[in-house]
């Protein structure tokens, strides 16, 4: 359905091509995976697909790019709208018109569809994607999976033969994600729609795909082939393919109900060593909360909700979309000003207190960390941060060197790949020392080995006397590098506790490895690994 | 209730426009403060019984405000600069600054009367109604569907237009983000100076948001043309040109001191062109329209129900001028001319004859609003 023939793209400017020898052929009706490291050029493929690359993008394509027959080259994007759907990784940039119903039919308007054809698949999307009950919302009041869902929905009213989806549940809540994956999986299914679908949390996907496109990266040529046989090699897994790694399980099993068939002698040989539940650590308390209400608007975002953080402590926050994960982290950060109860932190009350005092108490890492970046270059940031906070020249940058080795003092923030530009944020907020470091959605975009990195950061930070709270959707972040996870719900705390028993405690929350080696309280391959002393891959 | 609320549909947005452009044409017509005063309130009270949970329909209260602040700041300016109208009841003198020769015929400062006072409070009054006259539709139906009405050669602009508008508010709250963002390095985030510090990074925001959605609007379709033949889209061009040509002659010849004979029908030239080539061009596009809105009874009464005040107070204003114009010099209490305050309460029809919109809930989330 889609061929790339030698594709390979050149950016102006850029040293090396941001794709390069592309040769395969996606087949018709498949679900088909790109996988691969950040920076690996899967954007670029995905916009080769409806000719955005390189019509609208500029840059230079060579090869041949062809899709159900029509060639890129000659085909601008609105010629290939009747043929391919795309998604684009920000959804809110998707919408053209501003209610439901509108944008599902904007396409089809835009292709001349006569008015009774538009009328009956409107109503068809509504009921396959579930959004009846939503078709007369404004899209700006819509929750992360409802905008998804109405976003794939208006490219589906054209009867693509491809659909094209870039990061389509890295935003979202677990529910929220399956919600979306479902859709998808019909769409194959039932319609033989061919997908092709970037994602980075491949613990959510991986189980419903039927190819796998590989972009390794370093120069070696892209794989596409079965999906146990490409992970194989992949340097980028999942937890349960991490674990038939390390299990040597064979084929490497994909979903957890895979797993679990071939695990019963792993859990043999792990009962003999049963995970020691490390106590968390304990320290000062370093934020206090209490009976807080915090308004957006006229909603109360969070309401009537105690805690109390302490130094050393690493705090996972969940919970799904909308659930007042991020007004909490505001209201810890002086943000939003409390409508009753009260926030302390360090002593300072965080809305009323002056910035200049108040970073030293607190830093937050908000969910687009670009929000926080604004000099030109990496070095002149870091410069503006020990400004800011008063800390010694080059502190900054001493950290952010031994955070993220390497980074050049004269690149542009905007030019940073998702994990370093994180990195240089997170350094700008600890220039100042905050005894309580909040992040917001870390880990989106971020691929495995920078996911990793940031694990062993936060941990690091964490011993260093920091008190953490991340608001993450990521369970396997949260089992891995959190002590305590809590769980908010409509603004209310509903659980908090150490995070093994609260991730156990919920199918929606527990991690891979605890799903396939229940009923034993294993959370991280990292475990596993160290309890049957094998070293990690 | 009455039959015509059984269905909840959206009005025609056209219905609701004219319905507020003949309030506003009513209020041009007067400077009673009493009468505009009443129209404030019927567009409110329309306002108030069919708007929905939309984020458009929160700008009657924006205009509000705005009305607000234009009455207020001619008040001001009558107070500090004076006005040309000579009045015997002094309020107060304010200190003169004294100014230059040059500069003669500009007064700072001086005496206040209450007569200038008046007749700015009523002029200003007459302003503000015309501001809620239009916040009122603003309210009622989304300025994007208006656009939606326009002609199909036209629908390009349309859509230009739509994503200008979307681009006001994007940047309020871009400026809104990145404020708080200052606030979290450190930095001061309340007076003048930080709000202007983020000017960079906004416009940078909005830009890319600008890129992004006309890419996502490229590979949906977005301006795909059917083919044409050449002489077809050369005769749309010349028809084109010309009407706007003999427009602008027109427009020329009307407004000028000697109202020249030859503008008229110039005028009609340039009309029957431009829409000659407005309908050509049309054929270019391949847009079809989805539910497009209706036009029924409610509708009609919706729209009659605003013409209606406007003829009716344009035919009492030139009958009896003086409950129209209430005197400022000597100052007079103004008078309710019983006739035109029930012309005004007829603009209440649409209360009742407009079909309920659909309802909205609550907003699901908070955090998914300004992504």
């Amino acid at each position: 359905m889609i061929t790339f023939e030698q594709v390979s793209v050149h950016y102006p400017d850029a040293p090396a091509p941001a794709l390069s020898g592309l040769d395969l052929t996606v087949p018709e009706g498949e679900l088909c995976l790109l996988v691969g490291p950040s920076g690996v050029g899967k954007s670029t493929l995905l916009g080769t697909v409806n000719g955005l690359v390189p019509h609208f993008t500029g840059g230079v394509l060579h090869g041949r790019v062809t899709v159900g027959g029509r060639d890129t080259r000659d085909h601008r994007p609105r010629e290939l709208a009747d043929l391919v759907g795309t998604v684009g990784q920000d959804v809110g940039a998707h919408f053209v018109t501003d209610t439901v119903e509108d944008e599902l039919a904007y396409g089809m308007e835009s292709l001349g569809v006569a008015p009774a054809v538009m009328r009956r698949r409107v109503e068809e999307t509504l009921d396959l994607l579930g959004l009846a009950e939503l078709r007369d919302r404004p899209l700006g009041t819509l929750s992360g999976g409802q905008r998804q869902r109405v976003a794939i929905g208006s490219v589906l009213t054209v009867h693509p033969k491809v659909l094209v989806l870039d990061e389509p549940t890295s935003a979202l809540d677990p529910g929220a994600a399956e919600e979306v994956l479902a859709v998808v999986q019909r769409l194959v299914h039932d319609l033989g729609t061919t997908v092709l679908m970037a994602e980075h949390r491949l613990e959510r996907v991986v189980q419903y795909a039927d190819q796998v496109l590989l972009l390794p990266g370093d120069g070696r040529p892209a794989v596409l082939g079965e999906p146990a046989a490409v992970l194989a090699q992949s340097p980028v897994n999942p937890p349960v393919v991490g674990l038939g790694k390390l299990a040597g399980w064979h084929p490497l099993p994909l979903s957890v109900r895979d797993a679990r068939r071939l695990a019963a002698p792993l859990r043999g040989r792990l009962a003999q060593t049963p995970p020691v539940a490390a106590p968390p650590p304990t320290g000062t308390p370093v934020a206090e909360a209490a009976r807080l209400t915090v308004r957006r608007g006229s909603i109360p975002a969070v309401r009537d909700l105690s805690l109390t953080l302490y130094a050393r402590q690493v705090t996972a926050l969940m919970g799904r979309n909308g659930a007042g994960k991020s007004t909490l982290l505001g209201a810890l950060a002086g943000l939003h000003a409390p409508a009753n109860g009260s926030v302390r932190v360090g002593g300072l009350t965080p809305h009323r207190a002056r910035p200049q005092e108040l970073v030293r108490q607190v830093g937050l890492v908000p969910q687009d960390p670009r929000d926080l970046l604004c000099a030109a270059t990496v070095a002149a940031e870091c410069a503006a941060a020990e400004q800011d906070c008063g800390a010694t020249p080059g502190s900054c940058r001493a950290l952010l060197e031994r955070l993220a080795p390497g980074l050049a003092d004269d690149t542009h923030p905007r030019d940073l790949s998702e994990g370093q530009r994180l990195t240089l944020a997170l350094a700008v907020v600890l220039a100042a020392r905050p005894a309580l470091l909040l992040l917001d959605e870390p880990t989106r975009g971020l691929d495995y080995p920078a996911k990793q990195r940031l694990v062993e950061i936060l941990t690091a930070l964490a011993a260093d006397g920091h008190a953490i709270l991340l608001a993450t959707h990521d369970v396997e972040l949260a089992a891995e590098v959190a002590h305590r996870t809590l769980v908010l719900a409509d603004g209310e705390l509903v659980a908090d506790g150490p995070s093994a028993e609260v991730v156990l405690a919920s199918p929606v929350y527990a991690p891979q490895v605890a799903k396939v080696l229940a009923p034993e309280p294993w959370l991280t391959v990292r475990q596993v690994a160290d309890a049957i002393g094998h070293p990690r891959r | 209730m009455s039959p015509l609320r059984q269905n909840s549909r959206q009005l025609h947005p056209g219905a609701w426009w004219l319905w507020a452009l003949g309030l506003a044409a009513a209020a041009t017509r007067t400077s009673n403060p009493l009468l505009l005063l009443l129209i404030i309130a019927v567009a409110g009270y329309v306002v108030a019984a069919r708007r929905t949970e939309a984020p458009w329909s929160r700008s009657y209260g924006t205009f509000l405000r705005l009305g607000l602040a234009v009455l207020l700041l001619r008040l001001l300016f009558t107070v500090l600069l004076g006005s040309p109208i000579a009045g015997t009841h002094t309020l107060l003198t304010l200190p003169q600054l004294p100014l230059p020769t040059w500069a003669q015929g500009v007064r700072i400062g001086g005496r206040v009367s209450l007569e200038s006072l008046l007749f700015t409070l009523y002029d200003g009054l007459r302003l503000a109604t015309l501001l809620i006259c239009v916040g009122a539709a603003n309210a009622l139906a989304s300025p994007a569907r208006l656009l939606r009405l326009l002609p199909g050669a036209l629908y390009e602009v349309g859509v230009a237009v739509v994503v200008a508008m979307s681009f006001a508010p994007n940047l309020v709250a871009d400026v809104g983000r990145l404020r708080a963002a200052r606030r979290l390095r450190g930095r001061p985030d309340r007076g003048i100076g930080s709000v202007l510090s983020v000017g960079l990074p906004v416009l940078e925001s909005a830009l890319e948001h600008s890129v992004a959605l006309a890419a996502a609007m490229d590979s949906r379709g977005f301006g795909r043309t059917a083919p044409v033949p050449r002489a077809l889209a050369r005769a749309t061009a010349a028809l084109t040109l010309l009407g706007l040509l003999a427009l602008c002659a027109a427009a020329y010849g009307l407004l000028g001191t000697d109202g020249a004979s030859w503008a008229p029908p110039a005028l009609l030239l340039g009309v029957a062109a431009s829409a000659t080539g407005l309908a050509l061009g049309g054929r270019r596009t391949v847009r079809t329209r989805y539910r497009p809105d209706r036009w029924a009874l409610p509708e009609w009464l919706t729209a009659g129900s605003g013409l209606a005040t406007a003829a009716v107070l344009s035919l009492l204003a030139t009958r009896d001028p003086a409950a129209f114009s209430p005197s400022v010099v000597p100052p007079t209490a103004p008078e309710l001319p019983l006739a035109a305050a029930l012309a005004i309460l007829l603009a209440l029809l649409p209360a009742l004859a407009a079909p309920r919109p659909p309802g909205f809930r609550l907003p699901a989330t908070r955090k998914d609003r300004n992504p």
